[in-house]
């Protein structure tokens, strides 16, 4: 890990748009250092998550990146003994600021869990509106302007499930497939219309038909909300984000970022021989 | 790539997180809200004083229990008021509901407490005095000193009655438990159910049951050993479902690495399930006498009624605990009511250390994580990675 | 054998006999065998001797009086005019103001186990429930009797003087005295109420914590607040252990003798005003006439028993059932 000047790591960001302040979702970690009682994980990461990007977070098991994905919409906070320091900068605010409750920035950063986890009971509609319930938006479910249905039907669109479910929307949620499950995920958090949306390892349980669906829905949504994705698989990191973070734990230490930069970067030209040797599926 | 510098390529030093810059202080996640511990305590103090401001004057009635529930209901609208001034909607009714759960639980905690207190400073007279627990009440009657008298036959009676309850319904649990995880069949399926059944039997109606069989049908009257066999009808279904679902806790990998030793199925019974099983199998049996300990109404048709202290559980009518409890809360005399305290307190320790004992032996309820287990389970959930 | 064998040939070959996969059982396996189902057999034995002498026992009484013993209300076997009808309306009404008690506190106490107290607080919590269930009913009957009642004096007698107009059934007699409310129905209830409490909470607050870990983790992260996470995930996923568990609970209430025993004065009529004096449960009743009871008034009160029994086993049935249907109660015992 490198950085010797964080004076302004958006300034920084070559690979985001040309300016980076006008569209929300851009995220910056600032030092940021995360325990789990006395345990340090992770050990002063910095990242620039630039808005309208995917930025994928790779690296061998246990080095902290997912927790470091829980980090970015305080989720982390739930398990018992959880400490941190450093900042987590949202369009520029800092979502640890005391001022602010957890559930706020929940509701503007997404998250997309490793297990799909559709509210069983609840129908396939009741489940894209779950997120809007759970936090009091109200939206017109009859008469004629029914935003309700407006609104299931564009995140279904945009999670790549619609055509499949069109005709069943009634059904639970727990019916669908797993790969249909997890896309059914991704369209809820997209219906709180998110600003970030964070995707631990969303592919790790499907088979390789499913993950393709759930690729190309990633880089659909792009366009919309800032995507940060933890993931195992080498070639699906390559196929689907602008730029990667390697992050690595040596033995007994904690996880920090070895290298960052463009995906094409980190895999072609990388400049640590470890992140090479990790690319290229030489350990990890 | 976005970093200024770079690691020279050829110095991979994997010991070297950047510590140079110095960590930046731990942020407090978690825990209480900021202003939560605020907000309880403006409604807290404020529903106290306006209660105790307008409860007394405005309103035409009194009492401790109608003032606590009037100051409650002020804390809440307070509450209300107080975190609307702060949150949304959604935020002020999961406050109200965090606020109305917490207080449940309070309740809960101090009906036990209170019940655990209120016994026992109504009791300590009585256990002050060595006689109460050396002497019976047979040459002493309800209204006599506290410091004549005693509870030493009721606890001869429940010591002998619970001693031949374990006796009989041990075995007798424990074979059937085995017969239902091991041996399985039609048999067993009839038998599960039947025993589901037994537990529904309200223990008066064991007693009922005892009272017809051994006393109307045999002839034989009042005496300890009709109220052991009444308990055992309690305790043998409680025996057999704990006990049951401690044996199907044994991973089934044992017993087929078992039998393809070559053992015969019983050596794999005694040698490895039965030992497996042995802590789980203890609590099973201490929960059950911690359940009939106190049991009182199935005691009370065919125990008899006595003072007098009688050690031959097979012939006579025989005192215990609770039945003396029941006698001294019927005796309108104060003495008699702190004596009947004084036995609950005896009780209850009594039910306390065999529930403790159950918990130290069997380590845990089957199928609650352990700490280790519960610890693993945060770590994982923490850093899925 | 050889290689030139043709693909075809399973279909050619008829398929040969199946062969037993039993074998004999070794003596010790056979003593083994036939000694745990022998105790297996005598379990059955007990039960169906409670079947048998409830039945039996019962017989003449419910030949005697027909269906009037399920409509009559008075008990008196000498003049052969007795029955149950005041009786069960009592145990019921006992009952279901224990579940009024019990339930929300319960609902409550389980819910703050299972998701509001601090991790370290949870386990202490849980024994001391598990403990609460554990303390002899005699203990909570002497408590309910000389501290309890003189509280809830004041309540019943606000309720009735307040609510009594609107609701003409928490009316009393004479309503200045504070006499006219012990005894009743309400107090025997609310005691009952905390007998049953830690049977109900245990069970509810078992099933919460099953609800899937990855499920709360979703309503959290589309930024619910707890409750909002609990009405989403945990209660949806407890519903069958909610209800299993208030009918277990109803079943313990029904079957409680001494704490209602100890409270109540008799009466052989409806208990028409639950905040007044007097009422009468079918197990408090057996517990305070056996002793004087023979002949026909004994197979009155088996009768009785035996209602009572079906009662609970009917109940307690259907909330196994319940709480073994659903998708949170595949691994939990009750």
């Amino acid at each position: 890990m490198t950085i010797t000047s964080t004076a302004d790591p958006v300034a920084d960001a070559p690979g985001s748009p040309a300016s980076p302040a006008r569209k929300p979702g851009s995220l910056v970690a600032q030092d940021v250092h995360a325990w789990f009682g006395d345990h340090q994980v992770l050990s002063a990461v910095d990242l620039v998550m630039a808005a309208g990007e995917v930025t994928a977070l790779i690296g061998p098991s246990g080095c902290g990146k997912s927790t470091f994905l829980r980090i970015l919409n305080r989720m982390h906070e739930l398990v018992p003994g959880a400490a941190l320091a450093g900042q987590i900068l949202l369009d520029g605010q800092d979502i640890y600021d005391p001022s602010l409750r957890p559930i706020e920035s929940r509701r503007r950063v997404g998250m997309v869990f490793q297990k799909a986890n559709p509210f069983p009971t609840m129908s396939i509609y009741d489940n894209v509106l779950a997120g809007l319930s759970l936090t009091g938006q109200k939206v017109k479910r009859r008469g004629k302007d029914n935003e309700a249905d407006a609104l299931v039907e564009h995140s279904l669109r945009s999670a790549g499930l619609w055509d499949e479910v069109r005709n069943r929307l009634g059904t639970p949620g727990g019916s669908l497939s797993g790969g249909q499950q997890q896309r059914l995920c991704i369209a809820r958090s997209l219906a709180v219309r998110p600003d970030v949306l964070l995707m631990d390892e969303p592919c790790s349980a499907l088979d390789p038909t499913s993950t393709r669906r759930v690729e190309e829905t990633i880089r659909q949504i792009a366009s919309e909300v800032t995507v940060v994705i933890v993931t195992h698989n080498m070639q699906q990191a390559q196929r689907v984000s602008d730029r990667c973070a390697f992050f690595l734990a040596a033995e007994g230490l904690p996880g920090h970022i070895v290298e960052q930069g463009s995906t094409s970067d980190v895999f072609e030209r990388p400049r640590d021989e470890r992140t090479a040797d990790y690319v290229n599926g030489r350990f990890g | 790539m976005t970093t200024t510098t770079v690691a020279p390529a050829e110095a991979p030093t994997p010991a070297a997180p950047p510590a140079t810059r110095p960590v930046p202080e731990r942020i407090r996640i978690g825990g209480l809200g900021p202003d939560l511990v605020l907000h309880v305590g403006v409604a807290l103090s404020g529903a106290i004083s306006l209660a105790w401001l307008l409860y007394e004057r405005m309103l035409p009635t009194s009492g401790t229990i109608g003032f606590w529930i009037f100051a409650y209901a002020l804390f809440l609208i307070l509450l209300v008021a107080a975190s609307s001034t702060t949150l949304d909607r959604l935020g002020v009714i999961d406050r109200l509901v965090g606020a109305l759960v917490a207080t449940a639980g309070l309740v809960m905690v101090s009906a036990l407490v209170g019940i655990v207190v209120f016994t026992f400073v109504h009791g300590k007279d009585a256990l002050a005095h060595t006689n109460f627990f050396k002497d019976t009440m047979a040459y002493s009657g309800p209204d006599a000193a506290l410091d004549q008298g005693g509870i030493y036959a009721a606890m001869v009676g429940t010591l002998e009655q619970v001693a031949i309850s374990v006796v009989v319904s041990v075995p007798l649990g424990l074979a059937t438990a085995v017969y239902l995880s091991e041996v399985r069949g039609r048999l067993a399926r009839v038998v599960r159910v039947v025993v589901q059944a037994m537990t529904a039997v309200p223990t008066i109606v064991a007693g009922l049951f005892i009272y017809s069989l051994v006393i109307l049908q045999l002839g034989h009257g009042r005496s300890g050993l009709a109220a052991a066999l009444a308990l055992s009808v309690s305790m043998v279904p409680v025996v057999i479902t704990t006990a049951e679902v401690v044996l199907r806790l044994v991973p089934n990998g044992l017993r087929e690495a078992s039998l393809a030793l070559g053992t015969t199925q019983w050596q794999t019974v005694w040698r490895v399930v039965l030992p497996t099983a042995r802590p789980g199998l203890v609590t099973a049996v201490l929960l059950g006498v911690a359940r009939i300990i106190g049991e009182t109404s199935p005691v009370l048709l065919v125990a008899g009624s006595t003072n007098e202290l009688n050690y031959d559980p097979r012939h006579g009518p025989q005192l215990s605990l609770p039945l003396f409890v029941f006698n001294g809360l019927r005796t309108p005399i104060d003495v008699a009511i702190t004596r009947a305290f004084g036995a609950g307190v005896v009780l209850l320790a009594l039910v306390v250390l065999f529930f403790a004992l159950a918990r130290i032996i069997g380590g845990r309820t089957p199928g609650r994580l352990s700490r280790r287990q519960q610890r693993r389970l945060a770590r994982r959930l923490g850093a899925p990675t | 054998m050889s290689a030139e064998t043709p693909p075809t040939l399973e279909l050619v070959r008829p398929v040969p006999q199946r062969r037993s996969l039993s074998s004999r059982p070794t003596t010790s396996d056979r003593v083994f065998v036939s000694g745990s189902r022998l105790a297996a057999i005598a379990t059955l034995l007990i039960m169906g001797l409670i079947g048998y002498f409830l039945t039996v026992g019962a017989w003449p009484a419910l030949e005697q009086q027909g269906w009037q013993f399920f409509t009559e209300k008075q008990w008196l076997p000498e003049t052969g005019q007795y029955g149950i009808a005041g009786l069960l309306e009592g145990t019921v009404l006992v009952g279901v103001i224990a579940l009024i008690v019990a339930v929300p506190v319960s609902f409550g106490a389980a819910l703050f186990i299972s998701e509001y107290a601090p991790p370290a607080l949870k386990r202490p919590l849980v024994t001391l429930v598990d403990l609460m269930a554990a303390v002899p009913a005699v203990i909570y009957a002497i408590w309910a009797l000389i501290f309890l009642q003189a509280q809830l004096l004041s309540v019943a007698q606000w309720l009735s003087v307040h609510l009594g107009g609107a609701l003409p059934f928490l009316t009393v007699k004479t309503p200045d005295s504070p006499s006219s409310y012990t005894s009743s129905a309400f107090i025997a209830g609310v005691a009952v109420g905390f007998v049953i409490m830690p049977t109900i909470t245990s069970i509810m607050r078992e099933v919460f914590s099953q609800a899937p870990v990855g499920e709360r983790e979703g309503a959290i992260a589309l930024g619910a607040t707890k409750w909002g996470m609990i009405r989403a995930v945990v209660l949806p996923f407890g519903r069958a252990g909610i209800i299993g568990g208030i009918m277990l609970g109803l079943g313990r209430a029904l079957g409680e003798t001494i704490v209602v025993y100890a409270l109540i004065s008799p009466i052989f009529d409806w208990t028409t005003h639950p905040l007044e004096s007097g009422t009468n449960t079918i197990a408090a009743h057996i517990a305070s006439r056996y002793s004087e009871s023979n002949g026909n008034a004994f197979a009155g009160l088996l009768a009785a028993g035996m209602v009572l029994f079906a009662f609970t086993l009917v109940i307690n049935t259907a909330a196994g059932i319940v709480v073994s249907r659903s998708r949170s109660g595949a691994a939990t015992e009750i």
